[in-house]
């Protein structure tokens, strides 16, 4: 089997309110870039399901030059390989295409593995559209994966409060959320073998495919209004603050 | 400007937050009709003409019980493609989400995901969402038609019932085959209140360390006497003292209450993705130094094995429960 995990560079966590609107419209930005949290989950849903099912685990993003340091935390983390798509332009659709080009290009994907959802676009729309432009079922919100050969996989999904045991033909297109497992550290030895290895760098010429024009158009980057910053403090025993502060929220409304 | 909304259901139920999509389209003005999946949702499609719904459209079949992405999409193109509908309208639930951008997708038309906002603007939909994990605000446009959008839970009021009627047309199933087959389903316990549904929120975090078992039920407490969802922080979750879907920020649930209530969350930055935007914040934290202090509106500096039994007995007193 093989595992193909996409993964997406986007601000360290601590950066995030430090993006500054400008930065956010030009996509030019000066803070911190690591791997999507979200991503971390699937690096280390689709390695272990490696390890449990047999396989291979390769790893894959969309975007600049400086995305492939993004590519060599994966390899360290345990992916076999590791392959850049070298566009900045494609929106969540464009991006979806350009994957789903490589994924046929590979020929011998299994099953696509990604976070549910980036930290930078928030939108969670990406797995959905990868799976439509390939054809393949997906599975979104995947907690754990029970059971998976090269036929059929077994997974359990959140639905809203609930949980969902599904199975699904392969290849597919699973949505991972962070109970798929920790991200794990890299190993020294995985480090240095990532710091050698060569990873391909594929244009969308390559996969013989056009970058879409954008479809979703942005414009008006603001920071959100500053919550008020002075918080009112109640003192006093226990009771006494608490009697305080329950007067004051049913004085506000909002109890 | 002719609007169709999704409303969803689950096995026969309505989910709660399709009512405000549908709020959220009247308000927008022109025409609204709604669009009801699911199995057996003949009261849902008569309510959501009492809520003001224009027309509605029908697909009830016991295969739609439980929501399929093959078997959903295909009914909504065939509606769309009958009501030749400008904007097509989704609560932004899970099921929402995935809901229109496969729709999106195979009509080659963008997602405006996530709104907090809606307006029309020269006959053309914008939507205002945050980016960023809140941190940046946009307005959002697509080209083409439909336009589709998502609205986050609780961005809007729901379409209230003023007791109208609607005609309901009655569509077939679309001919399509699911691949996904569900086996077992597990649901949240009965009265239990979603966290995305939530008008208030008690949540914890690592302050509860030294007894979590009792903190959390002390803060169970707390949110059972106010009618509130039970959260956790990441540092919450991580060491074991409560289970995944309970957490809030960044890699776990966005909520917007009117009442969000931290108790022993020190407000790191990925927990502030998650409950910034909440109405009114209140911290409970031993330490005045806490980050959650710089964004709360109430605060006590305290012990929360004391202050929350304290606040339990305060609100029980107050709300006569």
């Amino acid at each position: 089997m093989r595992y193909l995990i996409c993964i997406k560079q986007t601000p360290d966590t601590a950066e995030l309110p430090k993006v500054k609107p400008e930065e956010a419209a030009s996509g030019r930005l000066s803070v911190q870039l690591v791997v999507n949290p979200w991503d971390e989950h699937a690096l280390e849903g689709g390695i272990r399901m490696m390890e449990q099912f047999g396989g291979e685990a390769g790893a894959i993003t969309v975007g600049g030059e400086d995305a492939i340091e993004r590519l060599r935390s994966a390899l360290a983390m345990g992916c076999k390989d590791a392959t850049l798509i070298q566009d900045t332009t494609a929106d969540a659709w464009g991006v979806a295409i350009l994957l789903a080009a490589a994924v046929r290009k590979m020929g011998n994907i299994t099953y696509v593995i990604t976070g549910q959802m980036t930290v930078d676009g928030n939108s969670g729309t990406l797995p959905v559209a990868l799976g439509r432009a390939l054809g393949w079922p997906v599975l979104t919100g995947v907690a754990r994966v029970v059971a998976a050969d090269e036929t059929r996989i077994t997974v359990e999904r959140i639905v809203g409060q609930a949980r969902h045991t599904v199975t699904a033909p392969a290849p597919a297109v699973l949505a991972v959320v962070k109970e798929i497992g920790e991200p794990r550290y890299p190993t020294f030895i995985n480090i240095r073998k990532a710091a050698r290895m060569a990873i391909p760098v594929w244009t969308p010429a390559d996969l013989g495919v056009q970058v879409p024009a954008a479809k979703v158009h942005m414009s008006h980057f603001r920071k959100p209004p500053a919550r008020e910053a002075k918080v009112v403090l109640f003192n006093g025993t226990p009771d006494e603050a608490a009697q305080a502060l329950i007067d004051t929220l049913l004085a506000e409304k909002v109890l | 400007m002719k609007t169709l909304v999704f409303i969803e259901t689950d096995s026969g139920a309505v989910v709660g937050s399709s009512w405000e999509a549908l709020g959220k389209a009247l308000s927008l003005g022109g025409e609204v009709e709604a669009l009801v999946i699911g199995h057996p949702v003949a009261d849902v499609a008569a309510e959501a003409g009492a809520r003001g719904a224009a027309k509605v459209y029908l697909i009830d079949d016991p295969t739609r019980a439980l929501f399929d992405l093959d078997l959903y999409t295909a009914d909504v193109k065939a509606v769309l493609a009958a009501s030749q509908a400008d904007v097509f309208l989704a609560s932004h639930t899970g099921n929402g989400r995935d809901l229109a951008a496969a729709v999106g997708f195979d009509l080659g038309v963008g997602v405006i995901a996530d709104c907090l906002e809606l307006n029309v603007v020269d006959g053309r939909l914008v939507g205002t969402r945050p980016i960023y994990s809140g941190n940046i605000l946009v307005d959002v446009q697509v080209d083409g038609q439909p336009q589709i959008a998502t609205l986050r839970p609780r961005a809007a009021s729901p379409a209230p019932v003023i007791g109208a009627t609607a005609p309901v047309v009655t569509m077939a199933p679309a001919a399509a085959t699911n691949r996904v087959v569900v086996t077992a389903v597990e649901r949240a316990e009965t009265g239990e209140i979603s966290l995305t549904d939530a008008s208030i929120i008690v949540s914890g975090g690592r302050g509860v360390a030294k007894d979590p078992d009792l903190g959390f039920k002390l803060i169970r407490e707390l949110a059972q006497v106010l009618g509130a969802a039970v959260g956790a922080s990441r540092a919450a979750v991580d060491a074991g003292f409560i289970p995944y879907k309970y957490q809030v920020g960044q890699t776990g649930k966005v909520v917007r209450p009117d009442l969000y209530i931290a108790c022993g969350i020190s407000g790191a930055v990925q927990h502030l993705a998650g409950m910034g935007s909440s109405k009114v914040i209140v911290a409970i934290n031993k330490d005045a130094e806490a980050p959650i202090f710089s964004v709360a509106n109430y605060g006590i500096v305290g012990d929360l094995f004391e202050i929350v039994p304290a606040l339990t007995r305060a609100a029980k007193a107050r709300l006569n429960r």
